[in-house]
């Protein structure tokens, strides 16, 4: 595995996509195919299937290491990885075999046949005989995935680099539910067709925020939808099954069973980017309805009747079984649309209806109504754009309404982990009620570094009492929190719950006396809730 | 008995002696235990440092009222016996021994126990109290072997070198940067430094620490009058402009902090060396050990965490509240090493 951790060691290291586009290529020429497979399937996050939790990996490696559990903890809260923790806490290996990735991964494998004795005495055996990087590497498989700083679209750099093939096929060949058990180098990489799989989806197009509408030429040009707020998913129909993909490559189609009517109704030979949206009454439900269905394998009968969803549909990708991607936006929606108008009023599908607008002034206005409507803000696509693979900028942009906003008081700082082990970086805010301050929400992100080091040297030296990790601070910073909606919240002690809260901005020019109160909070929520 | 020494929110203070140590508001009398500027501060009535502390001191601090020790030397301050001795963190560095009736406490200041090659090394001090610092004080926190680091930055160096790179290396101004500097092999290539290591450089050459040759880097220096160059900079220089005149480099942090992988991906340097001049976990267990002290102060670093260990087995450990920074990567004062 020697050479996998270079590879790791050198795209860890670097910042610069050249640099790991490099490492990629230079080990896609030279490492043995299995390895390769697998590599590519790892940094696709494709893993081995957990053999042994989490728990059982924390007491082993506090035990080879000597370590009481709860130090174990504490340092894992530090490092905020636990395969780098299991590795950096272990004591150094004293043999070192050089095997290859495939040979580890195997080994992993074959635990999972093993009796619990077995398997320790296998992993304890592995962390003895690998050298740190490697060692962090092998316990990494047997945990997680390796968000490693190498997107997709690198990987694809990298290949193309070495094959010879171009990028948006390779990123299609990548795309889909093959695993290194179902696909070789040969079928998935080599072989020259990207549809031999019948649920494999095609990159999904991305859109950046919009900067400016000057750059954007005559209204004409363009197509403007709303943008729903749901999860974008890429529904398809082929072989006379459906299989429905979520952006991050989440294969969802058991968890929307109410889409499978859909098979039915579109023909065979379809492919659709669209948004699923929890909707009853031809409007969408808030996106906290659509949470309770998320992360649910099976759905209760009931909540398929509280909180029942539907495809909201942005755009057609395969018809008749054809790749249509290069066909221009507009006849791809006209098909789209002769396609759902001819399904019956149940199905759960709809066309997310073009906004009307004659001028950049209309569309801002039209924009303005989003939150009433429970949309995002609007996306604009030129009509002759074909879909592109990943996000692009020119032909499509989103157009976000404005975050609702608050100015609140710092009243705790805790140490954030991974790359913030040494900073304060998460925080919890309260807004006034009289000479009191609520706390009602966190929040970690938003400030540059150079903010977090001010406050972390301020929480430092600033700190009235500690609790475990957290440290209560004198209210004194007030900082605009920004968030996307706000729900009323039984559990919280401000009555409310905020959706993607983040920090804006420091308010160094407020003083706490001018922050927002309790009562400020609860108009919005009346408002916007 | 009284303690030998207390805790104040002037700094660790001895009564027996009327003497302060490392203090962090001004007071008559002050021991130090090294140079950098959270232990050395302005503003004392008068100073007691060894004799290889006191150039930096009288560097940094300027006109001060400074007498000087040798290492294992006896003075007899007020009702206190105290002696210094090495501390094994930079050229110069001290634990303080204060003995008083017969019992001995010792403030360790920053410490590392392995040996740096430049300082005089760690000598564990036997004593009945040892006031700790534990900036590593968690098991996380293994150093890389000095033999296997040199090795690291050498290669670092000459692969940049060969690739018409410059090297980037940010260490602190006192100690880290000499500490490097002792290691590297010169025969790679010219030896550049920041005006803040360079003046630290100069100080203990002056005081008869021998020190590869470095040429400070004005600003006519650049990649082409120095291709293949080695530049020390202080942490809070790289990434700024003044690094730009050196072309193509390759950026690196010595901290450590490196351990971490979270922490090398924030500092996005292209490399990472784990070198400190802190003890790492190892360290500080073997020292405390060494002391066969049975009571512990922790002052600065994962206080709460190494208390608790301590406790566990079996020492009386305390955490006391200082103003000492230890080692921060966030933090630009150069002379936090």
């Amino acid at each position: 595995m020697k050479d996998f951790a270079t590879l790791f060691t050198r795209i860890d290291e670097s910042t610069k996509t050249t640099v790991k586009t490099a490492a990629l290529a230079d080990y896609f020429r030279t490492a043995d195919p299995s390895d390769k497979l697998w590599t590519i399937a790892l940094f696709t996050g494709r893993r081995p299937k957990r053999t042994i939790t989490a728990t059982r990996l924390r007491e082993w490696a506090a035990e080879v290491a000597g370590l009481p559990d709860w130090l174990f903890e504490e340092s894992y809260s530090i490092v905020g990885d636990l395969a780098e923790t299991i590795a950096l806490v272990l004591p150094p290996a004293e043999h070192d075999d050089d095997q290859s990735l495939t040979y580890w991964i195997n080994t992993i494998k074959t635990l999972s046949t093993l009796a619990e004795e077995d398997r320790k005495a296998g992993i304890l055996k592995a962390w003895n005989s690998l050298p740190t990087t490697q060692r962090f590497l092998f316990t990494k498989l047997l945990t997680g995935g390796f968000r490693i700083g190498v997107s997709a679209k690198l990987i694809t750099r990298a290949l193309a680099q070495t094959t010879g093939q171009p990028e948006p096929e390779l990123t299609h060949k990548l795309m889909g539910s093959w695993t290194p058990d179902t696909a070789t180098w040969e079928t998935l990489i080599e072989a020259d067709d990207p549809t031999a799989d019948l649920s494999r989806p095609y990159p999904f197009y991305l859109a950046y925020q919009l900067d400016s509408l000057d750059d954007l030429g005559p209204p004409a040009d363009w197509n403007a939808e709303r943008k729903w707020d749901g999860i974008r998913g890429q529904l398809i129909i082929r072989g006379g099954e459906h299989h429905l993909w979520s952006r991050g490559e989440d294969l969802m189609t058991d968890r929307f069973p109410e889409l499978s009517t859909l098979k039915d109704y579109l023909p065979d030979g379809t492919v659709i980017d669209g948004e699923i949206l929890a909707f009853a009454d031809e409007k969408p439900l808030s996106f906290n309805a659509l949470q309770k269905r998320i992360g649910r394998k099976t759905v209760p009968k009931k909540l398929l009747t509280e909180a029942p969803v539907i495809l909201m549909a942005y755009d057609l990708l395969e018809h008749q079984g054809q790749d249509i991607r290069q066909a221009p936006l507009a006849e791809r929606r006209n098909t789209l649309a002769s396609l759902i108008n001819q399904t019956p009023d149940e199905t759960p599908i709809r066309l997310s209806e073009a906004v009307d607008f004659a001028t950049w002034k209309d569309l801002a206005q039209a924009r303005d109504q989003s939150r009433d409507i429970g949309a995002e803000g609007l996306m604009l696509k030129r009509l002759d754009s074909p879909y592109l693979s990943g996000r692009k900028r020119g032909d499509w942009w989103k157009w976000k309404i404005d975050p609702l906003t608050i100015d609140a008081v710092m009243i705790y700082a805790q140490a954030g982990h991974g790359r913030r082990a040494n900073l304060f970086t998460d925080y919890t805010f309260a807004v006034r009620q009289g000479n009191d301050l609520v706390p009602f929400t966190k929040a970690y992100s938003g400030l540059t570094d150079a903010e977090f080091r001010e406050i972390t040297a301020w929480v430092r030296k600033n700190t009235l009492q500690r609790f475990g990790p957290v440290r209560q601070v004198p209210p004194t910073h007030v900082f605009e929190i920004a968030f996307e909606g706000i729900q009323a919240s039984p559990r919280h002690k401000s009555g409310v719950a905020l959706r993607f809260p983040r920090m804006l901005r420091w308010r160094k020019d407020k003083p706490v006396d001018e922050a927002n109160t309790l009562d400020d909070l609860k108009e919005m929520l009346a408002t916007y809730g | 008995m009284a303690d030998v020494l207390t805790f104040t929110d002037r700094g660790i203070y001895c009564p027996a002696g009327d003497f302060h140590i490392d203090p962090w508001q001004p007071v008559e009398r002050a021991l130090i235990t090294h140079g950098h500027s959270d232990h050395a501060r302005p503003g004392m009535g008068r100073y007691l440092a060894t004799t290889g502390t006191a150039p930096v001191m009288r560097h940094r601090l300027g006109e001060i009222t400074l007498d000087t020790i040798n290492y294992g030397e006896d003075r007899q301050i007020g009702n206190a016996k105290v002696s210094f001795h090495p501390a094994g963190h930079v050229p110069g560095s001290a634990q303080i021994r204060v003995e008083v009736k017969g019992e001995v406490w010792v403030v360790s200041g920053d410490y590392k126990t392995v040996a740096d090659g430049l300082s005089e090394p760690f000598e564990p001090v036997k004593c009945h109290a040892f006031i700790t610092e534990c900036t590593f004080g968690l098991p996380i926190f293994k150093w890389t072997p000095q033999d296997i680091l040199t090795e690291q930055i050498n290669n670092w160096w000459a692969t940049n070198a060969a690739a018409g790179r410059t090297s980037i290396l940010g260490a602190y101004a006192l100690g880290k940067a000499q500490r490097l500097l002792a290691t590297v092999n010169p025969d790679i290539g010219p030896i550049l430094t920041h005006g803040a290591i360079e003046n630290t450089n100069e100080v203990l050459r002056n005081q008869g620490i021998t020190l590869p040759q470095t040429t400070y880097a004005t600003a006519d220096i650049t990649a082409k009058t120095h291709p293949g160059a080695l530049v020390l900079a202080t942490p809070s220089a790289l990434g700024t402009t003044w690094t730009r005149r050196f072309g193509p480099a390759s950026t690196a942090f010595a901290s450590g902090w490196m351990a971490l992988r979270g922490v090398r991906r924030r500092r996005a340097a292209d490399r990472g060396f784990i070198v400190s001049d802190h003890a790492d976990w190892d360290g500080l267990n073997d020292a405390i050990r060494a002391t066969g002290a049975t009571k512990i102060f922790a002052t600065h670093g994962y206080t709460s965490v190494f208390q608790r260990w301590l406790t566990e087995q079996g020492y009386d450990a305390h955490v006391v509240s200082t103003d000492y920074h230890g080692e921060s990567l966030d933090n630009s004062e150069e002379s936090e090493a």
